[in-house]
């Protein structure tokens, strides 16, 4: 991976009226890396890739894509982006060429170099033989992967994709996966945002967004490892739902949360997984089985959320009368 | 510059034509409209429902009866006794007017005496009985040896000699306005949904996010519907001509030249709407009303803008077709070239390029 930088945030903020929507966000992201987004909704993500794109002004703070910066050069910006929003961007009505014509043309793409891209965006979309189809027609998947084809037409070296897979299948999502994995092995920036784990995972480094804030910054295994080996614990036994306050409730429980029929707790030391069995068997759950587990993403999510709403003030550097709005999950 | 705004205006005209129904509307519907209006609308009154009492009887008496009838304006719907029998006819509207020959009409003829006959008219509709009368006037002046010679009135006579339109029918003065009007609504429907519709479909974010300048998609978005509304404005005029005796004595190039200034004032209008509404439908309906009414009642297309008060002369400079009918009757009718109507093509640029403007300062702040 080369280390040229393409996009740096500097404590970008956004307000509408008195509510931050993104709150002194700060990041740097490279070539050919894959820039994961991850929060709920609301969090923040379709805000900041707003901003980056050029089409929402930042309330304060800065931020520059390819050395250009968002509040003065958005028009060097958007011509060198390929962009993807949350709505379906093809017009349905049209085909799956007369779509490519249009979104190239709107990049100033003409003649041989314009149908010489069309071409690749068939291909790589996988829709030889259907160019002349309405993509109303067409798939999901197809549609999905048509219109990231359509978005690097131009063949911008940044490329923001605000939930790219939303309302596809597993399949055409692993598929479209190998395409952004594509892209970055050919040096492209994939800046893309997801509210899904499993996506999250695919990710070079993983930017955790709740409640405007950045909470967390890395590496999948980096993210992981914010819960030290042997404190995570799988609990399992029948009426999990029940056994969860009680067992929040155990010394040495700092976090409890429901996963499916089981739980997971993280434990302030690995020497109180032992007393968790008796205590729910005692309390009247049976056949109750503990084991240490390695943290999904997931896990070193809820971890890092609820560990900024106890502790705000590690994530609040600065001098400030505003609450933080973090709820905390679970 | 070209090359986006010429994509975007390939693309509308793409999924106008995947639109059927859209196009056939935009194209046809004026024509069906001027149709059905061109009919209906006409100031001209004929079969007027007259009644007839006639007390005196005599050969002169059937003869001003007959001027009448012939004449083509007036249906005879009863031959009363006396004018009490009137009352009843007038009340229930069965009569609209009507004629009282008194007895000793033909014996004062044929002695040479002056002699009157009565016209009674229901003047519930002041419009339409200014008109009979005026029908009514010119029989009786046909029918009357006193009223023929100049002498019986004083020493001077005025002879009207009526131009443009010598037979005063009001079809060459309202038709153009009727164009006028459908073509003006029309065109503000086509373009109030053509940038609302993509806010609504969401492609509009996408759009934002390629180097297109509002300028160039709202002149792309533009052009296909001045195509269409052109063929649809060519259509209307040629069945004017043809249908409605609406006379072409102008030249044909700078009727084309001001009903495209029209159009695009009109188009602009519409985007001006599309990019201040956020759905199709309440672009629809500004469109509408914004369209229709003052066209129909501020443009000089029915009333007269001079018989107007100050205050909403004042406000007809603002309403497009006020420039386009001047100029447009102008054309085909006085068959005028741009001295005598100049100022209103001009007039037509700036209200083009305003609206445009303030269009595309809207969508621009709207990123």
């Amino acid at each position: 991976m080369s280390a040229v930088t393409t996009v740096v945030a500097r404590d970008l903020t956004r307000r509408f009226g008195e509510f931050v929507a993104v709150d002194r966000v700060s990041f740097t992201v490279t070539a050919g890396e894959v820039f994961g987004f991850l929060g709920s909704n609301g969090a923040g993500k379709t805000t900041t890739i707003r901003m980056l794109c050029g089409l929402l002004a930042p309330t304060s703070g800065a931020a520059s894509v390819l050395g250009f910066d968002i509040a003065g050069d958005a028009d060097a910006i958007k011509r060198r982006i390929g962009y993807m929003s949350q709505r379906f961007s093809l017009y349905t009505d049209l085909t799956v060429e007369e779509n490519l014509s249009f979104w190239g043309g709107a990049y100033g793409l003409a003649g041989g170099l314009l149908r010489e891209r069309a071409a690749w965006a068939i291909s790589i979309a996988g829709l030889a033989g259907r160019r002349r189809t309405l993509v109303r027609e067409l798939p999901g998947g197809f549609r999905q992967r048509l219109a990231l084809a359509a978005s690097l037409l131009h063949e911008p070296p940044v490329i923001f994709l605000d939930e790219p897979t939303g309302g596809v299948d597993p399949e055409a999502r692993r598929r479209f996966w190998d395409l952004i994995d594509e892209l970055a092995g050919a040096g492209r920036t994939v800046f893309v945002t997801t509210h899904s784990m499993d996506e999250a995972e695919r990710c070079h480094r993983v930017a955790l967004m709740h409640a405007g804030r950045l909470l967390a910054l890395d590496t999948v295994p980096a993210l992981k490892a914010a819960i030290p080996a042997g404190h995570l614990v799988e609990v399992r036994c029948k009426r999990a739902a029940q056994a969860l306050r009680l067992l929040e409730a155990i010394p040495g429980v700092s976090e409890a949360a429901l996963f499916g029929d089981r739980l997971h707790a993280l434990l302030a030391d690995s020497s109180v997984g032992a007393s968790i069995a008796s205590r729910l068997a005692g309390a009247g759950f049976p056949a109750v089985a503990v084991a240490a587990i390695a943290p999904s993403l997931e896990d070193a999510f809820i971890h890092i959320i609820s560990h900024s709403a106890h502790q705000p003030a590690s994530f609040e550097p600065r001098t400030t009368n505003r609450e933080p709005r973090a709820e905390g999950a679970s | 510059m070209i090359r986006r705004t010429l994509a975007i205006a390939v693309k509308e005209l793409l999924q106008l034509f995947r639109d059927l129904r859209t196009t056939l509307t935009l194209l046809v519907m004026p024509m069906v409209l001027l149709l059905i209006y061109g009919y209906a609308l006409s100031f001209d009154i004929r079969h007027v429902r007259l009644a007839i009492v006639d007390h005196d009887g005599s050969r002169a008496a059937r003869d001003v009866q007959q001027a009448y009838l012939r004449s083509g304006y007036f249906d005879l719907v009863g031959l009363e006794r006396d004018e009490g029998a009137l009352d009843p006819l007038f009340d229930s509207g069965r009569a609209q007017a009507a004629l009282v020959i008194p007895d000793g009409y033909g014996a004062a003829l044929a002695a040479g005496r002056r002699t009157e006959l009565q016209f009674v008219l229901d003047g519930s509709d002041a419009q339409t009985a200014t008109t009979i009368l005026g029908y009514a006037r010119q029989i009786v002046a046909s029918v009357s040896p006193v009223l023929r010679t100049p002498t019986a009135l004083g020493p001077v006579a005025a002879r009207p000699l009526v131009w443009y339109n010598p037979d005063l029918a009001s079809a060459r003065f309202l038709v153009p306005g009727l164009v006028a009007f459908i073509l003006m609504v029309t065109s503000v429907i086509a373009t109030a949904l053509a940038v609302v519709r993509e806010k609504e479909r969401g492609t509009m974010e996408s759009l934002r996010a390629t180097p297109l300048l509002a300028l160039e998609l709202l002149i792309g978005k533009t052009l296909p519907y001045l195509a269409v509304a052109s063929l649809s404005a060519a259509g209307s005029l040629a069945l004017a001509w043809a249908l409605f005796d609406v006379p072409l004595r102008g030249s044909p190039f700078w009727l084309a030249v001001v009903t495209l200034l029209f159009l695009a004032g009109g188009l602009g209008w519409g985007v001006l709407i599309s990019t201040l509404a956020d759905t199709q439908q309440v672009a629809f309906q500004v469109g509408l009303l914004s369209s229709m009414l003052p066209t129909l009642l501020l443009s000089g297309f029915i009333f007269p803008i001079s018989s107007m008060p100050p205050v909403v002369q004042a406000i007809t400079h603002i309403v497009p077709a006020r420039y386009f009918l001047v100029a447009l009757r102008g054309i085909v009718l006085k068959g005028t070239g741009p001295e005598a109507w100049g100022m209103q093509a001009v007039a037509l640029i700036v209200y083009g390029g305003v609206v445009l403007l303030l269009a595309t300062v809207r969508t621009v702040r709207s990123l």
